[in-house]
């Protein structure tokens, strides 16, 4: 039964992605982009990691979600896209190779040794308690510096993009019109 | 093994059927009640009471013409209704509707299945439901459809951070993920309700239910007045239907998770007993809604963005501060 879902929840992760790199649509692209991050949290769930594969649906669907509104703001989504392509075979090359060198990255524990849980689960604990106690002592350090950095970057993008925040743009009166339009102009 | 199987498909399509057609009665039951808050009738001609209207619009919806438009992208319009519809039974599968009860010498717990992170399973499920509104305005060729879309982006992003951490609050204190515990957690009667000790996450969380299910205040998907119908512009028949029952089912799937976490659930109260208990506080948080619809205006995008981002989410992380606080 977990074998029979492995391999379902597999071919249509990896057949969604291929569409996301190889259509031209930009819906089509983003659409099987959405799915596959869904399809890949049943991965955690048939491995018992319910925790994580919420977070995995929550967090990307979220995330997704935001480059939609990118892929409105900048493609006529009904129609294809022509991409420039300036050197095929370059592409292909270091695509290729980069999509080996993870491979290689990633096995090389497996080959090596096999994979023990270095931390495992303690009795008793269910799924986010877990993830918690993990987080919370081994890698306080990492985690915190994480959250750091995130905060870091969430004061960039507010100065970057609060530039002209105190003037809306929906409610903005005739008068102010011109005004507006000035300040735009010393934007860009 | 098998009877596992064979207990939680059945236990789906008797969900699935009996919410279907809730969500059909949920639109008589909306259009009458708005009827007699804005002294009207409401349907009253199709039957006694105008009952057998659920009936005569679900003929209409199943047998008009399904029109995909001409520009459109084809898969992803006539797909898009179906993930809106989809999604609203997931989220309904890790929710908890009754207290166990037994039929035939056979233990029933009316769970489709347990999953001991239920609550964010439920956000999640729900959240990505709104893949369906915006992927139908976006493949539909239709500058409303794009309007509509580019709202649910808005909408999404707004009220997202404000259920997320106003359910944050109830969660430290029980400590637990799943529903069932949430439920377990109030078994004292009413005076172990949640809602007395988190009074706002309880509203807030409220408010972003409303947002989350697009209902009257933040309902900017598909004002009539601004966007004809936003999304749902081109769609017609069963398409658009599909959208209603998701959004009906949305509906009834806030209802319970606010019951089960904030209300008390489904422990009996006094001499009600238990499953009765939590239909009554389902069709009450379900008339909530109609009622507010009746009595409020709209917001516009920025407005609930504003409420969202300004108001509500320090709101929230006060909220949380100070329970954390009390906890330690």
């Amino acid at each position: 039964m977990e074998q029979f879902a492995f391999y379902l929840f597999s071919v249509l992760t990896i057949g969604l992605f291929l569409v996301t790199v190889l259509s031209n649509n930009v819906l089509y692209a983003m659409t099987s982009l959405a799915a596959g991050m869904v399809i890949i949290s049943g991965f955690f769930f048939i491995l018992g990691a319910d925790f994580l594969g919420v977070v995995q649906l929550i967090v990307y669907v979220g995330a997704v979600m935001a480059l939609y509104s990118f892929g409105m703001m900048f493609f006529d989504a009904t129609r294809e896209i022509k991409e420039k392509n300036t050197n095929a075979y370059l592409v292909f090359f270091l695509g290729g190779m980069i999509a080996l060198l993870l491979v290689v990255m990633f096995s090389a524990p497996i080959a090596g040794e096999g994979i023990v849980a270095m931390y495992p689960t303690p009795e008793g604990a269910n799924n986010p308690q877990a993830v918690g106690l993990v987080l919370f002592t081994k890698y306080l350090v990492p985690f915190e510096v994480a959250a750091v950095m995130l905060l870091v970057a969430m004061i960039a993008g507010i100065i970057l993009a609060g530039k002209k925040m105190d003037n809306s743009l929906t409610t903005k009166d005739e008068n102010h019109e011109e005004e507006m339009t000035f300040s735009l102009k010393d934007v860009r | 093994m098998d009877a596992l199987i064979i207990e939680t498909v059945v236990k789906a399509i008797v969900v699935l059927l009996v919410i279907s057609a809730l969500a059909g009665f949920g639109t008589y039951l909306e259009r009458k009640v708005l009827a007699f808050m804005q002294r009207r009738l409401g349907p009253m001609h199709v039957g006694p009471f105008g009952l057998l209207q659920i009936l005569a619009d679900g003929i209409k919806l199943f047998t008009k013409e399904d029109i995909v438009p001409q520009h459109a992208n084809r898969l992803i319009f006539m797909v898009a209704p179906a993930i809106t519809a989809a999604t609203a039974f997931i989220a309904l599968a890790a929710v908890p509707l009754f207290p166990e009860f037994t039929l035939f010498g056979y233990t029933i717990r009316p769970i489709v299945a347990d999953l001991n992170v239920g609550i964010l399973f439920v956000l999640g499920a729900m959240a990505s439901g709104l893949y369906g509104p915006l992927l139908a305005g976006m493949a539909q060729a239709n500058k409303w459809g794009i309007i509509g879309s580019a709202r649910t982006a808005i909408l999404f992003l707004s009220y997202e951070v404000v259920t997320g951490l106003s359910i944050l609050a109830p969660i430290m204190i029980v400590g637990s993920l799943s529903l069932i515990d949430f439920n377990n957690a109030q078994a004292g009667g009413i005076g172990d309700w949640m809602v007395w000790q988190q009074p706002v996450a309880f509203v807030l969380f409220l408010i972003a239910g409303f947002a989350e299910t697009n209902r009257t205040p933040f309902d900017l998907l598909e004002h009539e007045a601004e966007v004809i119908s936003g999304y749902a512009t081109e769609y017609s028949g069963m398409r658009w239907g599909m959208f209603f029952i998701g959004e009906y089912a949305n509906m009834i799937t806030i209802s319970f998770v606010a019951s089960l976490v904030f209300v008390g659930g489904f422990n009996p109260i006094g001499f009600i007993p238990g499953f009765l208990a939590i239909i009554l506080k389902v069709s009450f948080f379900f008339f909530l809604m109609l009622w507010v619809r009746a009595s409020w205006p709209h917001v516009r995008p920025d407005q609930l963005m504003w409420l969202c981002w300004k108001v509500l989410m320090p709101i929230t992380i006060v909220n949380i501060l100070i329970t954390g606080i009390v906890l330690l």
